[in-house]
């Protein structure tokens, strides 16, 4: 059987068996700071669709890589451990699987593609070495098929002189050249699911909007779900079907993009779309969000954006619900939700 | 209005090194570069990663000594500067780069760092006066001087930027070149340090030299813009002429790039190529990206004309030209 027919064939059962989810349920992640354990992560559910893109948003130190990271399992080699909740790939959850699964699951799966391009890639080796291992890794193929693959998955990222660039050092790439490689490397396998932390921060603006492009022609052509980690809400208008923002450990609006943009109902959605220099008029102070994200450890009791939040009141110090207001699958973490 | 930073005619030619010295291929990193910075002004040079913009930067504040060219303080050449000559007129033109961390002493207190120019520009003031100095800046710059005697890591991203701005004004320069000031920040920091860097600017009275790949920032802070494109200007101007009635096919394709504002702008997804290189040998150094090229661009020697941009077949002609 040729190489094309086996992974197609391979992709056909794995599509075949269930419509296959991947979802975080109510996920709480504790991390170790001075030797104390601290919740860093606090109740996130997400859902992630075959043919969707989710936006997960939110300022540095949020919570979204160790969110993200978690959906691998893969926090847990810097002292992450889980206290609740559940990751469910097919309804099967991470957290019972053996070694071999999750090995399989890790970039079989679900892939993932991270933001700096260099430390992902291996300085001493070359680029072909490099995919050809994770190719297999994962698929059961002879080196010289597994050398074709990878001049394919080269091809389909948009890369030209493939043969060439095989042979070719991380080095000596620019850097979107790099992030397609490592796109490349991501989709070895076929996944279901890619998890894109920050893809295109350390990009050119007219890079990352080829990247951008890739993603999402890759994306549709496959029917991949995507997990876009993200403090821009400009990529999120570029990019996501539903989105969730978050904000210190806690998801504080979820829902459809559109919606989202229309009707920010949480005051700090508000506040990350109106800081873009894109949305104001040129000249004089861009609006800002005063203060900073508290770190794990110092969240306040209630809402956690209140001393930030300009319509923080009495009604706010007590814990707030993730849906205290909604309106359809568009639901918001702030007892004024509806002020607009 | 008057000119504080002027430069005119720069080249620099970087030799084939490393991998590119078997193929022996010199790296022209600067072609020709002239610029004009007005006083109270912020000029923006604006363009993608490897398009020169750091090397003008190194140029202009005399970290890097250009092939050929001129550089202008007012009125006064100084080429040539070299000595005490040339570090009393360091004091007047300081930089602040792009990633505020590699550009702090790990080992060094906050306070230590900022007051490093005060070292050498006004040796004479005492330990007490540089604390003062360094308090009342960090002030400025929107930082608690409770923590000028912490360490750079106790610090986020954005307020190292603040340190990294505190010392450069802390010698109170005329001018500041800033290198990708907040490339490296997120959007909600970002917007902080434009506005410190807007209110500064408008306080002292500063010119900046900002360098940026982000058009929608350019905007938002720039008087005047120059395009950079494979060490060339290939567009410059006002800013609201430049964004409004652009002409170089480049710089239109930079402004396509821009992030959209809202989901209902996204255009249907259809560039897959991978046209991050592909600089032009000869010729109008775009003709190999360029949409609008034509046979005769293969002979275009790309230079700015007096309209400001350097290009064959310019967009949005206008009938009264
Ligand atoms: N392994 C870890 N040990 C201790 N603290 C951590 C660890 N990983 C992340 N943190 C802290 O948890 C918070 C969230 O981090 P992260 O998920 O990286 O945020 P984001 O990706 O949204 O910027 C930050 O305050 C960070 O310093
Ligand atoms: N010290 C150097 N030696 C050799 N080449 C250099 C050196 N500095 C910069 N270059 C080259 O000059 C070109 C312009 O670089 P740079 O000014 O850093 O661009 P930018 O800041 O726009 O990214 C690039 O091709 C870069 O590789
Ligand atoms: S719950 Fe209160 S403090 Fe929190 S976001 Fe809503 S209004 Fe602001
Ligand atoms: S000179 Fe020709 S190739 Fe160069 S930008 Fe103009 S039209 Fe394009
Ligand atoms: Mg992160
Ligand atoms: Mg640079």
């Amino acid at each position: 059987m040729n190489e094309r027919c086996s992974i197609l064939l391979e992709r056909g059962r794995r599509i075949g068996h269930t419509a296959a989810m991947l979802e975080v349920r109510n996920l709480s992640l504790s991390v170790s700071i001075q030797g104390n354990r601290v919740e860093a992560v606090s109740g996130v559910s997400l859902q992630l669709e075959p043919g969707r893109v989710l936006g997960l948003v939110g300022e540095s130190g949020c919570g979204k890589s160790l969110t993200a990271q978690a959906i691998l399992r893969l926090g847990e080699f810097q002292g992450v451990e889980k206290s609740s909740g559940d990751i469910l790939l097919d309804g099967e959850s991470l957290f019972e699987m053996s070694d071999e699964q999750l090995r399989r699951t890790r970039g079989g799966h679900v892939a993932m593609v991270f933001q700096e391009p260099m430390t992902a890639l291996n300085p001493v080796f070359s680029i072909g070495s490099q995919i050809i291992e994770v190719i297999r890794l994962h698929l059961d193929l002879s080196k010289q098929q597994a050398r074709q693959r990878a001049i394919d998955l080269l091809n389909d990222v948009g890369m030209q002189n493939t043969e060439q660039l095989l042979k070719q050092y991380p080095d000596s790439l620019s850097g979107g050249m790099r992030q397609r490689v490592l796109i490349a490397m991501a989709m070895a396998a076929d996944p279901d699911y890619i998890i894109a932390d920050e893809p295109t921060t350390a990009l050119d603006v007219s890079v990352q909007k080829r990247i951008i492009a890739l993603l999402l022609n890759l994306q549709k052509k496959r029917g991949l779900g995507l997990l876009l980690v993200t403090h821009d809400f400009g990529l999120v208008a570029e990019m996501c079907d539903d989105v969730a923002v978050m904000y210190a450990g806690q998801i504080v609006e979820s829902g459809p993009v559109k919606e989202i943009f229309d009707h920010p109902s949480h005051p700090y959605t508000r506040a990350l779309m109106g800081c873009r220099p894109e949305v104001s008029q040129s000249g004089g102070s861009l609006p800002v969000i005063g203060g900073q994200v508290p770190p794990p450890g110092r969240w306040p009791t209630g809402c956690h954006f209140a001393p930030r939040c300009a319509l923080a009141d009495a009604s706010c110090a007590a814990p707030v619900a993730t849906d205290a207001w909604h309106e359809g699958r568009h639901t918001a973490r702030c007892v004024h939700g509806e002020a607009r | 209005m008057s000119s504080v930073l002027r430069a005119t005619g720069l080249n620099k030619t970087f030799a084939a090194g490393g991998m590119f010295r078997a193929i022996g291929a010199d790296k022209k990193a600067v072609v020709d570069l002239s610029f004009d910075l007005q006083a109270g002004q912020t000029l923006a040079i604006v363009g993608e990663s490897g398009s020169g913009k750091s090397t003008v930067a190194r140029m202009a504040m005399q970290l890097l000594a250009a092939d050929s060219g001129e550089i202008f303080w007012g009125d006064e050449e100084v080429t040539h500067l070299s000595g005490s000559a040339l570090r009393s007129r360091r004091r007047h033109i300081q930089m602040v780069f792009q990633d505020p961390f590699a550009s702090l002493n790990p080992r060094m207190k906050i306070w230590e760092s900022v007051a490093e120019g005060l070292k050498v520009h006004q040796p004479s003031l005492s330990r007490g006066q540089r604390r003062d100095a360094v308090a009342a800046v960090l002030n400025q710059c929107g930082l608690d001087e409770g923590g000028m005697d912490r360490y750079p890591h106790q610090f986020s991203g954005g307020q190292r930027q603040r340190i990294g701005i505190a010392r450069a004004l802390i010698v109170e320069p005329k001018v500041l070149v800033l290198d990708e000031p907040v490339s490296a920040l997120d959007v909600s920091v970002q917007a902080q340090i434009l506005n410190l860097l807007n209110d500064i600017q408008k306080d002292r009275g500063l010119s900046y030299l900002f360098i940026s790949h982000d058009l929608s920032v350019v905007r938002h802070i720039a008087d005047h813009v120059a395009v950079m494109f494979a060490g060339h200007v290939v567009e410059q101007g006002a800013v609201a002429d430049v964004f409004g009635n652009c002409r170089h096919p480049y710089t239109d394709a930079l402004l396509k790039a821009r992030p959209i504002a809202h989901p209902d702008e996204r255009s249907p997804v259809d560039t897959l190529a991978a046209t991050d290189e592909g600089v032009a040998e000869s010729g109008c150094p775009f003709r190999n990206r360029c949409t609008v090229a034509q046979s005769d661009c293969a002979g275009f020697d790309a230079r700015l004309n007096a309209q400001g941009f350097a290009c064959l077949h310019p967009l949005n002609i206008t009938t009264d030209e």
